[in-house]
């Protein structure tokens, strides 16, 4: 007999996870679309972020003000990146700037331990994660909670992007770099824009995705789960992130709990993998990607 | 399509260099070199140097990036064992071409997505190889021969009877497959095929208005890489390690070959073994002059901490300096020393 | 093929014997240290190699070295990388006086057991590595001491019947086993096998896939199945993953028994509230209160010469793990000097110290590490050396030793082991020692 209540358990979880991972994938996306870049990077930004947050905490720092320095710390960095490594490699084929956020996400690592030592911390935001039933189903508070922040930061992105000028500036640079250039729009401005607003998206995700990992070096690992959501989603889509997000949760959950044990369970790596490519081979430019000829 | 002509010229003004170079590696290396020198440095090195050139004939050549070639690596090796285990009276060379075929196939597989997509979504596509093969060899013990702990241990070899055992002799054997196989890589380069790869590269439009096969084009691409690739897994597990586990072909694997054909140039032969001596030589040297320098002030963990900033920061620096990679700056630097016009006929006509 | 005509190999390799013949220079006895301060795993790698080299340095302050023979390490970074482990191991060996390997990782372990048997040196995997090489008979170099990875399980089954009250008791209980998506996971599958069938609980046994930050499906599978008991085989950022994604399904914490790789407080800090009440099996009790660590404390750290940069660490899990690993490590020494004298040792040497390595209890409080772990019985032909284990509970901020120590079931493994070193044996080759074999060996 089917389990239906299971079912329902298996896909709420998968949809809340699926949250997590599109908060990952928002940071690609924000300076994918205007940058052509994929920035391997984000992961080594989401552990300093996290890191950055938790050891301000342990020195006595006051939650909110630990929160500002870090978002701070972000901001520089983000405009230190567009200064030293983004500006002089202007025009370089996509695959060059890939490799060097490879190596930016070294140096960040790196410096993240450095500065805050190897240590594994544990990062309490005060959110209870223990369930409540729902009609038969678990439900965490700190899944829902999780899931109000990502709402909540893309409806304010959503605004930005609509109502301010470096928001508008941003859409324009995204629709054709060159257009932007030739109406005189500052690219490095905009550029430094982009990449303080995926330090900020490093923040919440780091400090979202610590509290349930722990802060530790493994937290720049969370970018693989982003990945097939990238592809899912298609890279330019902030919309695609999200749904792409909770679809590759779902599959990914259901995958591993029905399909999983013909293959002996732990085929959640690569089954999201499988997933996206199977439906990119339908529709190459993902859920909502622009389709455009792109070569490398 | 200037490039057959333009290699022909290079050839021709490299001759002394390169067999100055099999000299020395033939002549005086395996003589003089420490074991040390041999067997963690040069042996490794040919290893990578040969996935770097398989990679290369993808990437530089053709133009799909892929971030999957560790799961090449880990397929020929694995592969290599088994048929040495399972068909005893297999010569190990043929294992060792059976390997890179298994490979070829598996990468034949893994390619067919490059039919409908490009650029990053082909790349991070390819992953699907790296996570599926690493998932497939630890969760079936066929693969390891049912080893509890999954991994393989390479028998000594035997080549036409002469064991290969001593760090001398498997430099030597390294050496050898790596020449060969990049030797005949570099006359497919120069053949019908190759101009194929750079046509689909450049303008894929283009190259099929002008009659170049696409689908077969890509296929032949990503075969021959995997085959390539697949022989270094082999080299990488019978002369260099000589004990594998799945875990060691990850993704950081797939990442430093990457880096090795960026860092040494996109499309360039000599480039791959320049930036793999670069990816294995540099973080050692790295090591051992921090620790001497400074191994009393700090303690190793920040040192090694330090070194992860500065080769970080000296990637981010090449690219910049010069995107096309180290044999550009060779390139440059040589033109700069011995004045030889060969530069003009690089130019792009 | 001419390129294969016998090359000048002897040359070398005498070169080479000679090197490793020759006694250091004045007595000194040299550990090569493959340790990991950076990475992932830099948090056990830091108290490991710091509790080692803690335990060195004690001996060689207050007792001025083993028998006056001096204690001496270099580190090489390897960042559990196997590559740069063995990068470590061919720049390290030619080092004068070479008394074992230490790499406390597998997969660098795995690596080395070729390169050490030829070159006749000890290879140490304390607590982990490959379960066969128990077996003396065909590893004569390799010590997996205290405990491997079969040791282990059975360690765990017997802990989770006293809990329940005897084995009788197991029968109908259902465990489920959650293991990492690597080899190191899956080692133990078919030993909880056969010891579901020979002690009649119901198990099953689920795979999380590398890093394993994500289980949600996991645990839910887990709440379906009604388990009694959850068996975490973990590693690194799966264990805190998975007490947090119990508490989240809402499955009893204490009914979550971890096992060697999922015993530290790295493992449990992060998981926070989520982790109070988890248990999990050591070899070594944590703690600073022994009187081996009180030495350490007042001798070495009060001499500025601690390795580890923050001392709450003292008699953390990895620390004490290090400490233990320097008692074992300069036993073995003694006890082969006794038999050598009181020199400079060769590898085969200190390999004879290790398979004559008996610490009987009254041994080890002469030691000042009583309660820290209980004895150790290593024979030529049994490297693991009968280790007991006992279980401690994470009470949110310490581990608390809860249960006796607890012997595995070493009778009912070690045919399995055979058959597996015996298979090994045969496929490289190799003959099997016994007793009066070696000549050193008696």
């Amino acid at each position: 007999m089917f389990d239906y209540q299971f079912f329902i358990e298996v896909l709420v979880g998968g949809l809340l996870s699926g949250v997590m991972y599109s908060l990952v994938a928002i940071g690609f996306v924000l300076i994918y679309k205007t940058s052509g870049v994929l920035n391997f990077a984000q992961g080594a930004m989401i552990l300093f972020a996290a890191l950055t947050f938790v050891s301000l905490l342990e020195r006595g720092v006051p939650f909110p003000l630990a929160l500002l320095a870090t978002l701070a710390v972000m901001v520089v960095l983000g405009i230190a990146v567009e200064r030293f490594v983004l500006r002089p490699l202007v025009n370089q084929p996509p695959i060059t700037l890939f490799m060097a956020t490879l190596g930016l996400s070294y140096v960040i690592e790196g410096a993240a331990q450095l500065l805050w030592g190897a240590q594994v911390h544990g990062l309490d935001l005060g959110i209870s994660d223990t369930p409540f039933d729902v009609a038969g189903v678990l439900i965490s508070q700190f899944d829902l909670f999780a899931a109000a922040v990502a709402g909540a930061l893309v409806a304010l992105f959503a605004l930005f992007f609509r109502y301010t000028r470096t928001g508008l500036a941003f859409r324009a640079v995204a629709d054709d770099q060159f257009a932007a250039l030739a109406v005189g729009l500052r690219l490095p401005r905009v550029w430094a824009a982009v990449w303080t607003a995926a330090g900020i998206v490093a923040v919440v995700a780091g400090l979202l995705w610590g509290a349930r990992l722990g802060v530790q070096f493994s937290l720049s690992l969370i970018v693989l789960k982003a990945l097939p959501v990238l592809v899912l989603g298609g890279f330019d889509s902030i919309a695609g992130a999200i749904v792409g997000g909770l679809l590759i949760g779902a599959i990914e959950k259901l995958a591993e709990v029905y399909v999983g044990p013909f293959f002996g369970g732990g085929i959640e790596a690569w089954a999201a993998y499988v997933v996206a490519l199977g439906f990119l081979l339908v529709r190459p430019s993902g859920l909502f990607g622009q389709k455009l000829v792109e070569r490398v | 399509m200037p490039a057959p002509s333009i290699r022909a010229s290079r050839l021709t003004s490299n001759h002394i260099g390169i067999a100055l170079l099999l000299g020395v590696a033939y002549g005086i290396v395996p003589f003089t070199g420490s074991e040390y020198l041999l067997d963690a440095i040069l042996t490794p090195f040919l290893a990578l140097a040969l996935a770097a050139v398989g990679l290369n004939v993808l990437t530089g050549y053709a133009g799909q990036v892929s971030l999957g070639s560790a799961a090449f690596l880990a397929v020929g090796a694995y592969a290599a064992y088994n048929f040495n285990l399972r068909i005893p009276e297999l010569p190990f060379l043929v294992s060792l071409l059976l390997a890179g075929l298994v490979a070829a196939l598996v990468g034949l597989v893994f390619g067919l997505p490059s039919l409908r997509l490009r650029g990053f979504y082909l790349a991070v596509s390819t992953l699907a190889a790296q996570f599926f093969v690493q998932w497939a060899l630890t969760k079936f013990g066929w693969f390891s021969n049912d080893n509890p702990s999954g991994v393989i241990d390479a028998p000594t070899l035997n080549i036409a009877g002469i064991p290969v055992s001593g760090a001398e002799r498997r430099y030597v054997f390294s050496l050898t497959i790596v020449l060969i196989a990049t030797f005949l890589t570099v006359r497919l380069l120069a053949s019908q095929s190759g101009r194929n790869f750079i046509a689909v590269r450049d303008h894929e439009i283009a190259a099929k208005v002008i009659g170049v096969p696409l689908l077969r084009t890509k296929l032949l691409a990503f075969g021959i890489s995997s085959f390539l690739i697949g022989i270094a897994g082999v080299l990488w597990a019978f002369a260099y390690l000589r004990t594998v586990e799945p875990a060691g072909f990850n993704l950081d694997r797939s990442f430093q070959i990457l880096f090795i054909i960026i860092i040494g140039g996109l499309a360039s032969i000599r480039g791959s073994f320049l930036g793999a001596a670069f990816i294995v030589v540099f973080p050692l040297l790295l090591s051992r002059v921090g620790a001497a320098l400074l191994g009393n002030v700090f303690d190793s963990g920040v040192l090694e901490m330090s070194q992860r900033i500065v080769i970080g920061g000296l990637i981010i620096g090449l690219l910049i300096a010069e995107p096309r990679g180290l044999i550009a700056l060779l390139d440059r630097f040589s033109i700069r020393v011995f004045r030889k016009p060969r530069h003009a006929n690089q130019q792009p006509n | 093929m001419k390129i294969f005509k016998p090359f000048r190999l002897a040359a070398v390799a005498s070169a080479i014997a000679i090197a490793s013949l020759l006694p250091a220079k004045a007595d000194e006895q040299f550990f090569p240290l493959q340790s990991y301060r950076v990475g992932p795993y830099a948090a056990g790698g830091t108290g490991f190699f710091g509790g080692f080299i803690d335990y060195l340095n004690l001996i060689n302050i207050r007792d001025g070295g083993v028998n006056g023979v001096k204690l001496t390490w270099d580190e090489g970074e390897t960042q559990y990388e196997v590559e740069r482990g063995v990068e470590v191991y061919e720049r390290l060996k030619n080092r004068p006086g070479v008394a074992a390997w230490n790499p406390l990782s597998v997969g660098i372990a795995y690596a080395m057991i070729d390169r050490i048997t030829k070159d006749k040196v000890p290879l140490i995997t304390i607590n982990h590595g490959r379960t066969d090489s128990t077996d003396g008979r065909v590893f004569p170099y390799v010590f997996p001491l205290l405990l491997n990875p079969y040791s282990e399980t059975s360690g765990i089954v017997n802990y989770i019947a006293t809990r329940e009250g005897g084995p009788e008791k197991l029968k109908g209980k259902k465990i489920v086993v959650l293991y990492h998506g690597s080899p190191y996971g899956k080692e133990t599958i078919p030993i909880y096998k056969l010891l579901a069938d020979k002690l009649g609980f119901e198990l099953e046994q689920i795979e999380v896939p590398h890093p394993g930050n994500e289980q949600q499906s996991q645990w839910l599978s887990i709440r379906r199945a009604k388990a009694d008991y959850v068996v975490l085989r973990g590693w690194g950022v799966m264990n805190p993953v998975a007490l947090k994604t119990a508490q989240k399904v809402g499955f009893p914490v204490d009914h979550i028994v971890g096992n060697v790789w999922s015993n530290s407080e790295e493992d449990v800090i992060p998981a926070g509230d989520a982790a109070k009440g988890y248990v999990a099996i050591t070899t070594q009790a944590s703690g600073a209160q022994y009187p081996v660590l009180q030495e350490i404390i007042k001798t070495v750290y009060g001499a500025g010469k601690g390795n580890l940069d923050d001392k709450k660490r003292i008699g953390s899990v990895y620390h004490n793990l290090g400490i233990v690993n320097g008692i074992l490590n300069v036993e073995a020494i003694r006890i082969a000097q006794a038999k050598f004298g009181h020199r400079t040792l060769t590898g085969d040497e200190v390999r004879w110290g290790f398979e004559h390595l008996q610490l009987d209890p009254a041994r080890v409080e002469a030691l000042g590490a009583k309660d820290l772990f209980h004895s150790i019985n290593v024979t030529w032909d049994n490297h693991e050396g009968d280790g007991r284990v006992t279980f401690q509970q994470w009470d949110g901020t310490k581990w608390k030793v809860v249960s006796d120590w607890i012997s595995p079931d070493w009778a009912f493994l070690r045919p399995i082991i055979e058959k597996s070193s015996t298979a090994y044996a045969a496929e490289h080759n190799i003959k099997i020692r016994t007793s009066d074999d070696a000549p050193l060996s008696q």
